[in-house]
């Protein structure tokens, strides 16, 4: 309670401490610009990596759990091997269940590339058998050697094969969302430092007035460090405003555009960008603080 | 209040200040004079602890200022009114805030204390400019507001660097005869000055201790003042 009130005061309060600092000056554009542009380009950061942790986890939880045989076998063995598969998926722990595709499914999969009237009983397609997993999931290499022994037709896809890069992909792309995020905050603690060290500067003279008539240091950092506050916290809420109807604006997640229509925040995604002007304006709470700190040592 | 034992003080370019040794005690009044250059603004700086002595001791109020930190130097330039001789003002601010930028800093509700700041302004007759800005100001307004700025905290002492280097014989008898006031109220002055004629008619209003700044020490001044 103590602590919201001296965080409230900090903000609404103290108007003495806050007029003592002249309130124009270049740094006062420099650091609201620049607390705008960071804002506005942390909302795209954060919506590419929250959309690229939407796709990770999606592709990581539909691939997982799934996995297929293919049968290839002469057509007087298709049957028998068939039948021996699915006989040793139900002995093999962690298999859930496992169904043969019907003709239909096949004619499905196969449609894109070869039209709707394909003659499947005239070519020799393999047959296809759906596993789901359990939670613990099975042991592929055991498997592999149970199907080599019981049916050679069978071929075990576990899809880890190509599950692993496009979720590894989409993992390095989410990381690469929150580098950008910690880039653009500490590009955001140097511009403001060196807007903080620029005004301090500016106004060594006002700290020499203040220091002669009995100022502590802890009142003089706070008048900078309110003011330098103060204006991250509007120049970045601007910027977030704008950045936030650039992402609402942009096209709707399709199948057909993939990963680039998914771009953007859902549901309660759009929390995150109400985030970002409070961190903007801890990032200059803390950097002026430390530009103030070091400048009224110098000055000592 | 204040004590200098054996200071010295060196710019780099050799001693300014050897061996000087004062004492500011309660209600007493100094004028300290010499040929400009000589180390009178530096010996005022070392009495109110912007500056630190090369060597020997300052006492603030019973404190060495060798074993002081910044805030406890801010504390207790509180109980020091400091009337510069270009009077350092905020020029952003108005005259009122800037004589209140003390209450300010000490964290004093400007309100409450807008009584006194009334009376304080009238004191040195500026009611009428309180809303001005420093550079609407002219050089007697400037000192006097300076002077109010350097009180408004009550403090034990006043130290003035040439509060009347910049204006006519008029308003610096007003500036001598506000200080004066102070005195009698029980403040510690100490006055900066090279201007001869404001000392000896100071002497008819105020028994004051008369110290001249030669070859770096301090030294009483004789009858010719």
């Amino acid at each position: 309670m103590a602590r919201s009130g001296a965080v409230i005061g900090f903000f609404l309060g103290e108007p003495q401490a806050a007029r003592v600092v002249p309130p124009t000056g270049f740094t006062a554009s420099l650091t609201l610009l620049s607390a705008a542009a960071m804002a506005f380009l942390a909302i795209f950061a954060l919506a590419l990596a929250l959309a690229a942790g939407r796709l990770a986890d999606r592709w990581g939880a539909e691939l997982a759990r799934s996995s297929t045989i293919r049968i290839s076998a002469p057509e007087g063995q298709m049957a028998a091997q068939t039948e021996a598969v699915l006989k040793v998926l139900k002995t093999t722990p962690g298999v859930a269940s496992a169904r043969v595709l019907g003709k239909d499914e096949q004619q499905a999969l196969l449609e894109p590339w070869f039209g709707p009237d394909l003659p499947l009983e005239t070519l020799p397609i393999p047959r296809l058998i759906a596993i789901t997993e359990t939670a613990q999931g099975y042991d592929p290499q055991g498997l592999r050697l149970r199907l080599a022994a019981e049916a050679p037709g069978a071929v075990l896809d576990d899809h880890t094969r190509w599950r692993r890069p496009l979720v590894r992909a989409a993992g390095r792309l989410r990381m690469l969302g929150w580098v950008s995020i910690l880039l653009i905050a500490l590009t955001m603690a140097a511009m403001v430092s060196l807007a903080a060290n620029a005004a301090l500067a500016a106004n060594a003279q006002v700290i020499r007035v203040l220091r002669l008539v009995g100022a502590r240091d802890a009142f003089i950092i706070r008048a900078f460090v309110r003011r330098f506050t103060l204006r991250a916290l509007t120049g970045a809420a601007g910027g977030v405003f704008l950045g936030g109807l650039a992402v609402a604006f942009l096209p709707a997640a399709q199948p057909e555009g993939g990963f680039l229509t998914g771009l953007g925040f859902q549901g309660w995604d759009w929390l995150w960008p109400l985030a970002v002007p409070f961190f903007a304006a801890l990032v200059a709470f803390a950097a002026t603080r430390r530009a103030a700190r070091k400048t009224l040592e110098g000055m000592s | 209040m204040i004590e200098l034992e054996n200071v010295a003080y060196d710019y780099g370019g050799g001693a300014l200040l050897s061996d000087v040794t004062l004492e500011l005690g309660a209600g007493s009044f100094h004028f300290l004079t010499g040929p400009s250059g000589a180390g009178k603004t530096t010996l005022l700086k070392l009495c109110y602890g912007a500056l630190v002595p090369t060597s020997g001791q300052v006492r603030l109020f019973g404190a060495d200022l060798g074993g002081m930190d910044r805030d406890d130097i801010a504390l207790a330039r509180r109980r020091i009114g400091v009337v510069h001789q270009d009077c350092q003002f905020l020029d952003h601010l108005c005259v009122a805030d800037n004589i209140a930028l003390p209450l300010m800093v000490a964290g004093r509700d400007l309100l409450a204390e807008g009584a006194n700041l009334k009376e304080l302004t009238n004191w040195v007759g500026l009611n009428a400019r309180s809303g001005a800005f420093p550079p609407e100001l002219s050089g007697g307004e400037r000192q006097r507001a300076a002077l109010a700025r350097a009180v408004i905290m009550s403090p034990d002492v006043v130290l003035a660097d040439e509060p009347t280097g910049n204006i006519d014989w008029d308003m610096s008898q007003r500036i001598l005869s506000l200080l004066v006031e102070l005195n009698r109220m029980g403040k510690t002055i100490m006055v900066a000055t090279h201007d001869l004629a404001l000392i000896r008619a100071a002497k008819a209003l105020v028994q004051a201790r008369v110290l001249r700044i030669s070859n770096h020490g301090i030294q009483l001044a004789g009858s010719d003042l």
